[in-house]
């Protein structure tokens, strides 16, 4: 069977899937297909799904970056947004600047946390097994965790800045903070995808990810070009805390509620490859937030979770990765 | 080695301890059996994040089975051991055949976690969800202590974890004399050589796989059993897993008492600062584990006990 083939089937398969999670539950429990078609609050729940999309895409494209050029597992990768968020928090509500500098402040903070988590860890382990990376990785999301317990307590603190929500039709309300996630999203996949393709440094960047060897001796400093990937990774992780902090509470383990998320979406996706991994985040959020819509939230959590294994068995590079 | 520490522990309990140094030591000898559940698959280059689902199943399904069907534990575990062992399959044998290796198998293992602990929150009508489950005491129907496996004294809880940990480390030792353990040093060598030389990756890998899990789920039912208290955060999830392999790899991943040794030193670590600096310093032991599993992943990656080995035996040799 080739390889398109496959892909027609699980696309097929995939919108059948979806369908029946979407409908059938109304269907059967009101017995009324019209209705289930016409369930406005439906429409809202993928609406918001949709938006939730953008959010956790945004959430994993730095990782997906760094996943994909360096070949390492940030299992702390959240752990960073988290610390990010508590920046822009203190900036904004304890120092009393306004929003978007505190914004960018929490950017060049997380910036500069990625760049010094290659330069202090990740630098000696390049060559060490990849579960010794993980471990290591692992190491530091506990001590950013109870830093921040230590550092902030475990309270929950919440921006208290709402952008509101407007009303799409007369019954669906979309709120502001979820559609500039989205639209952030995009735009940072766009312009991601202009870097490593336009630019010199970019090129540079996607050379290395193919072959570390060979692109040493053409003359391209592998760890500058490491180091600059976890900066800019980094940064992303910050601009995803911009777009976090203004739904969700911040307290020290934020990160585990949304980390598992962004790896699954980077591997489901195929490493490296941001559109996949886009095209992951909005399979996760729709499974998310109709599993939470017709069921309780965890069950959406735990259909996501079980949809990743099954397609891990499937289909392991990825929807849109090559197989190597 | 092991049995003399085991013969110096009964004589300390007999002699008679406090409460409190026993309550630690129990605590540390199920932790440490569970450690090395694990440390049998890590050593083998198979990595599982997942090792909380299977705890938490061998927690949950003893408790739900106690309490909604009078179940005895005695029945209990060994079905709970079973809903493990058809986990394990269910997930390790298209994991095993598909050769998901590395950092996706580490990842797979981490949804299978989420996985169960968010069935444990979702179905919170029966289970209590994040707040927690309690089994039903004894006292209540007045069940005898040997059949509710509810026991008051420390003592019989003492004996009873030593038993269980000396058997982990029997079954640990098992495994390393047995063929299986050259077969899975191949494989984690290199699985196409291994596989070319006529060993059954799969089943290889499968058999471990089970085994490991079976310690873990009994691991967390014993948990269950003494504490008398589960929530989903304690015993499933990410956290409850990579506080596993964390121990595992402090203590040392490639020798018999490594995670006996990582138990002792993380639980004591968090105890002792506990118990000085009081709740102002929650998170202290956190952050202190989190910078020595960094720092011994870099200078020390065979951890302290493995290091110790090591060192005296070359300058004997």
């Amino acid at each position: 069977m080739g390889r398109l083939d496959t892909g027609r089937i699980l696309a097929t398969l995939a919108v059948i899937m979806f369908a029946c999670l979407a409908y059938v539950p109304t269907i059967v429990r009101e017995g009324d297909i019209v209705f289930a078609l016409t369930d406005v609050y439906l429409y809202e729940t993928m609406i918001n799904g949709l938006l939730l999309g953008g959010v956790l895409a945004l959430l994993s494209l730095g990782l997906n970056l760094i996943f994909g050029v360096i070949d390492v597992v940030w299992i702390c990768y959240a752990e960073v947004v988290m610390l990010g968020m508590y920046a822009i928090f203190y900036c904004h509500t304890v120092f009393g600047l306004p929003l978007i500098p505190s914004m960018m402040i929490g950017i060049a903070l997380t910036a500069v946390l990625g760049y010094a988590i290659h330069y202090l860890v990740i630098r000696h382990l390049v060559n060490a097994q990849p579960i010794n990376q993980l471990l290591a990785t692992g190491g530091l999301l506990f001590f950013f965790q109870s830093a921040a317990t230590l550092a902030f307590g475990i309270e929950f603190r919440n921006l208290g800045v709402s952008l509101g929500s407007f009303a799409l039709t007369q019954d669906i309300y979309v709120s502001w903070a979820r559609l500039a996630a989205f639209a952030t999203a995009a735009i940072c996949v766009l312009g991601l995808y202009l870097f490593l393709t336009r630019s010199y440094t970019g090129t540079a960047i996607r050379a290395i990810s193919q072959d570390r060897e060979i692109m040493t001796l053409m003359g391209v400093q592998q760890g500058r070009m490491y180091l600059m990937t976890s900066a800019i990774g980094g940064g992303l992780a910050g601009l995803a805390a911009c777009l976090l902090v203004l739904q969700y509470d911040v307290h020290p383990f934020v990160g585990l509620s949304f980390g598992p998320i962004a790896f699954m979406i980077c591997v489901l996706g195929g490493l490296g490859n941001m559109v996949g991994g886009f095209i992951a985040a909005f399979i996760f959020s729709e499974l998310i937030a109709l599993g939470g819509y017709h069921f309780d939230i965890e069950w959406g959590y735990v259909f996501a979770f079980v949809f990743f294994i099954v397609m891990m068995f499937i289909r392991p590079e990825g929807l849109l990765g090559k197989r190597s | 080695m092991a049995l003399a520490i085991a013969g110096v522990l009964v004589v300390a309990a007999i002699v008679g301890l406090p409460p409190y140094p026993l309550h630690i030591m129990i605590v540390i000898l199920i932790w440490a059996f569970t450690y090395t559940g694990w440390s049998l698959m890590g050593r083998f280059g198979l990595v599982s994040l997942g090792h909380g689902a299977f705890m938490g199943i061998g927690a949950y399904v003893t408790a739900l089975l106690w309490n909604y069907g009078g179940l005895t534990p005695w029945l209990g575990i060994p079905v709970a051991l079973a809903c493990a062992v058809l986990l394990a399959v269910v997930v390790g044998y298209p994991c095993f055949r598909f050769r998901i290796t590395g950092h996706y198998f580490a990842l797979v293992t981490l949804a299978l976690s989420e996985v169960v602990r968010q069935t444990i929150i979702a179905t919170r009508d029966h289970t209590g969800g994040s707040l927690g489950f309690t089994p039903t005491p004894k006292g209540n129907d007045d069940t005898p202590s040997i059949i509710a496996l509810q026991f008051d004294e420390k003592e019989t809880w003492f004996v009873i974890a030593i038993v269980v940990w000396l058997a982990g480390l029997a079954i640990w030792r098992l495994v390393d004399r047995s063929m299986i353990r050259y077969a899975l040093d191949a494989i984690s060598e290199d699985e196409d050589s291994a596989a070319a030389a006529g060993i059954n990756v799969t089943r290889e890998k499968l058999k471990i796989t089970m085994i490991s899990a079976v310690m873990t789920a009994l691991g967390g039912a014993l948990y269950m059993q003494y504490q008398l208290f589960i929530s989903p955060d304690t015993v499933s999830g990410i956290a409850i897993s990579l506080q596993i392999v964390f121990a595992v790899v402090t203590g040392g991943i490639f020798v018999q008492l490594g995670p006996t040794f990582g138990a002792v030193i993380t639980l004591l670590l968090a105890e002792i600062l506990r118990v000085q600096i009081g709740t102002d310093a929650v998170g202290l032991d956190n952050a202190i584990y989190g910078i020595a599993l960094v720092l011994f992943i870099i200078f020390l990656p065979k951890g302290i006990l493995g290091s110790l080995i090591d060192r005296f035996a070359t300058r004997r040799g």
